[in-house]
């Protein structure tokens, strides 16, 4: 189990080194100027500062040097300086973090929760009119546009019917709670403001639901599967001998043996939230990576696009590691190759 | 020869059923339905220039006009037709996700081949490049090389070509694997068939099925990845009528839901007859997954 996971933490070093490789070869092949992206413009007519920032960076260096320089940057943590917000790519982003991180968590639990729902109501009552209809609207969920479906629903539920608030992340000229954890619901409940965490769960609700709706299919369909193969079961059919009601079964038996294929595929799942996050911060206007990740591919801000590439890869590593050791924590038969 | 084939038709009248014919009949209703609307999607590309529609890029009607009989789907800011434009937009999303499936399956298929074939060096240096492509959110992926090649269809198709290869590597190199071992193979290189000769005539047709049936899965996944980055700026280009810049459009102008509501639908139709059709023929043919 320990050499299991010792054997997978060596991996991530050299697969970053890889993503970084990577991202700088693409900031390479770009046809922009790379000084645009380092020197203020109306630093530009300076030659001492674009010498210096030239020599910074080796930009007078062949291209290997180069790249480790870069490299070196990055492992303190320097991703360069945006074209649009003038400010170090790596501040940007850690403002913007948390609010992206809450954006994820609330929708994977929406996801979670719904797919398990879905998953029990379509396996107990399958073949039937609600096991079809459970389905199609997991299946649903995968296949909208997220863009879409937000765009949709927020018209509905904002505009027409005032359900939910509108865009952001607290209704405008509201100042957000002390900062302790960058997430606004919590932070609020610290502050004991229970008004602004109202404000702050509305703004929540409905891009988080939009975003969680996008991974239910791929949850339903799994929990659906594993357990209908539970309750063929032998440990099933004991159950039911000894007098087990059919719900009982499917809740306390197949339920549990599950909840491990889940945990496969919360990785995969991940990948789904993170593109789902970038397209529903952007029609949400949600402060968060993903927003600014596509406003600087609007406006072709290659600096601010490798970071948010780079800080997006780390997380899905992460992500998949975490899912690997859940996975052999949970079944310890896992072969360990 | 024509004189000769002529009776033999009459001699037997019912013909066999084609693969394609038999597997259709084969499939669930779903799949039959999902088929269905690909088709009718297809044709739509083929034949939607003949068709009595409004122009998709000239101004028809006045702007900002909610649906009605003239405009079934409104008119858009620019007095534009929306229903023509969503049908004309499947001129742009459809072929551009043939060609992405069909390049990221040929170079994946191509790479895993040689890469479970050959193994060895091969094996590791191409599987170490699947394994740092897929460390990439593929969205973050597709955004940077798309950004960094400058925005427009083609580059856009090129990042997703980048990021939907490694399935395809993979897959196939599963199945090379697999087949490699078998007794007919064995056979052939005994029989001093040199190794590319038994890789494309002995393993190479038996490992088609999966990278088949994901292909179908992936067509969807590719329409709606292509309308993502043309949704935030980085695939067609306006004025094109291309479902992502529809929806982008429509998302400048909310109270104007209508601008939206028809490419959206047009993707949802879309992801919706794929998965459907790519269920079927996995429930068919993939015996590992029942």
């Amino acid at each position: 189990m320990l050499a299991y996971i010792l054997r997978r933490l060596i991996t991530i070093p050299f697969l970053l080194l890889g993503v970084a490789s990577v991202s700088f070869l693409l900031s390479q092949m770009t046809k922009g100027d790379p000084l645009a992206a380092l020197v203020p413009e109306r630093m530009m007519s300076n030659p001492e500062v674009v010498a210096a920032v030239k020599a910074e960076w080796g930009l007078d260096q062949p291209l290997p040097v180069r790249y480790v320089v870069y490299l070196g940057k990055l492992v303190q943590g320097d991703l360069g300086t945006s074209f649009t917000t003038r400010r170090p790519v790596a501040t940007d982003i850690a403002e913007r973090l948390p609010a992206t991180l809450e954006l994820v968590v609330a929708a994977m639990i929406i996801g979670t929760v719904m797919g398990l729902a879905l998953g029990l109501l379509s396996a107990r009552f399958r073949g039937s009119v609600i096991d079809s209809v459970a389905r199609i609207f997991a299946l649903i969920g995968s296949s909208l546009p997220i863009f879409w479906s937000g765009l949709i629903l927020l018209y509905l539920l904002s505009v027409r019917i005032s359900l939910v608030p509108g865009t952001g992340r607290l209704p405008p000229r509201v100042d957000p709670p002390p900062h302790t954890t960058g997430f606004y619901t919590v932070d609020a409940l610290i502050a004991g403001d229970v008004g602004l965490f109202v404000q702050a769960l509305t703004h929540l609700a409905l891009p988080a639901f939009v975003l969680g709706w996008a991974v239910t299919g791929v949850i339903t369909r799994l929990v659906r599967s594993s357990l209908i193969e539970g309750l063929s079961m032998d440990y099933a059919r004991t159950a039911r001998a000894k007098g087990a009601a059919e719900r009982r079964v499917l809740v306390g038996h197949a339920l549990p043996n599950a909840m491990i294929p889940l945990l496969t595929i919360l990785g995969f799942t991940f990948a789904y939230l993170i593109t789902g996050a970038v397209l529903t911060e952007a029609i949400f206007a949600w402060p968060g990576i993903g927003s600014y990740a596509v406003r600087a591919a609007a406006s072709l801000d290659y600096p601010a696009i490798g970071g948010v590439t780079i800080v997006g890869s780390i997380a899905f590593l992460l992500a998949n590691l975490l899912t690997d050791i859940a996975y052999a924590w949970a079944n310890p038969r896992i072969k360990v190759h | 020869m024509t004189d000769a084939s002529q009776p033999a038709a009459q001699i037997a009248p019912r013909r066999t059923p084609g693969p394609i014919a038999r597997t259709m009949r084969r499939l669930p209703l779903t799949a039959k339905i999902g088929a269905a609307i690909l088709l009718m999607w297809l044709i739509t590309v083929v034949t939607v220039q003949l068709w009595p529609l409004a122009d998709p890029l000239q101004m028809v009607g006045r702007r900002l006009q909610p649906p009605s009989m003239d405009h079934w789907l409104g008119t858009d800011a620019l007095g534009r037709d929306v229903f023509s434009r969503t049908l004309h937009g499947a001129v742009w999303s459809i072929p551009i996700a043939i060609v992405v499936v069909a390049c990221a399956v040929a170079i994946g298929s191509f790479l895993g081949a040689i890469s479970g074939f050959f193994g060895g060096w091969w094996d590791t240096i191409i599987m170490r490049l699947v394994d740092v492509t897929v460390a990439f959110p593929p969205i973050l992926l597709a955004m940077a090389v798309a950004a960094m090649l400058g925005p427009g269809l083609a580059n856009a198709s090129i990042a997703m070509v980048i990021v939907w290869w490694p399935i395809y590597a993979r897959l196939m190199r599963a199945q090379v694997l697999e087949v490699r071992e078998r007794e007919h193979v064995e056979a052939a290189v005994a029989g001093g068939a040199p190794p590319l000769r038994v890789l494309r005539v002995h393993v190479l047709p038996l490992c088609w099925t999966p990278t088949l049936i994901n292909a179908t899965m992936d067509f969807g996944q590719v329409v709606l990845l292509a309308a993502s980055l043309s949704f935030i700026g980085l695939g067609a280009t306006p004025p094109s009528p291309e479902w992502g810049s529809m929806i982008s459009e429509g998302a400048t102008r909310f109270y104007n839901w209508w601008i939206a509501f028809g490419p959206g639908m047009a993707i949802l139709t879309v992801v919706l007859a794929t998965s459907f059709l790519g269920d079927g023929l996995r429930d068919l043919f993939d015996r590992r997954s029942q």
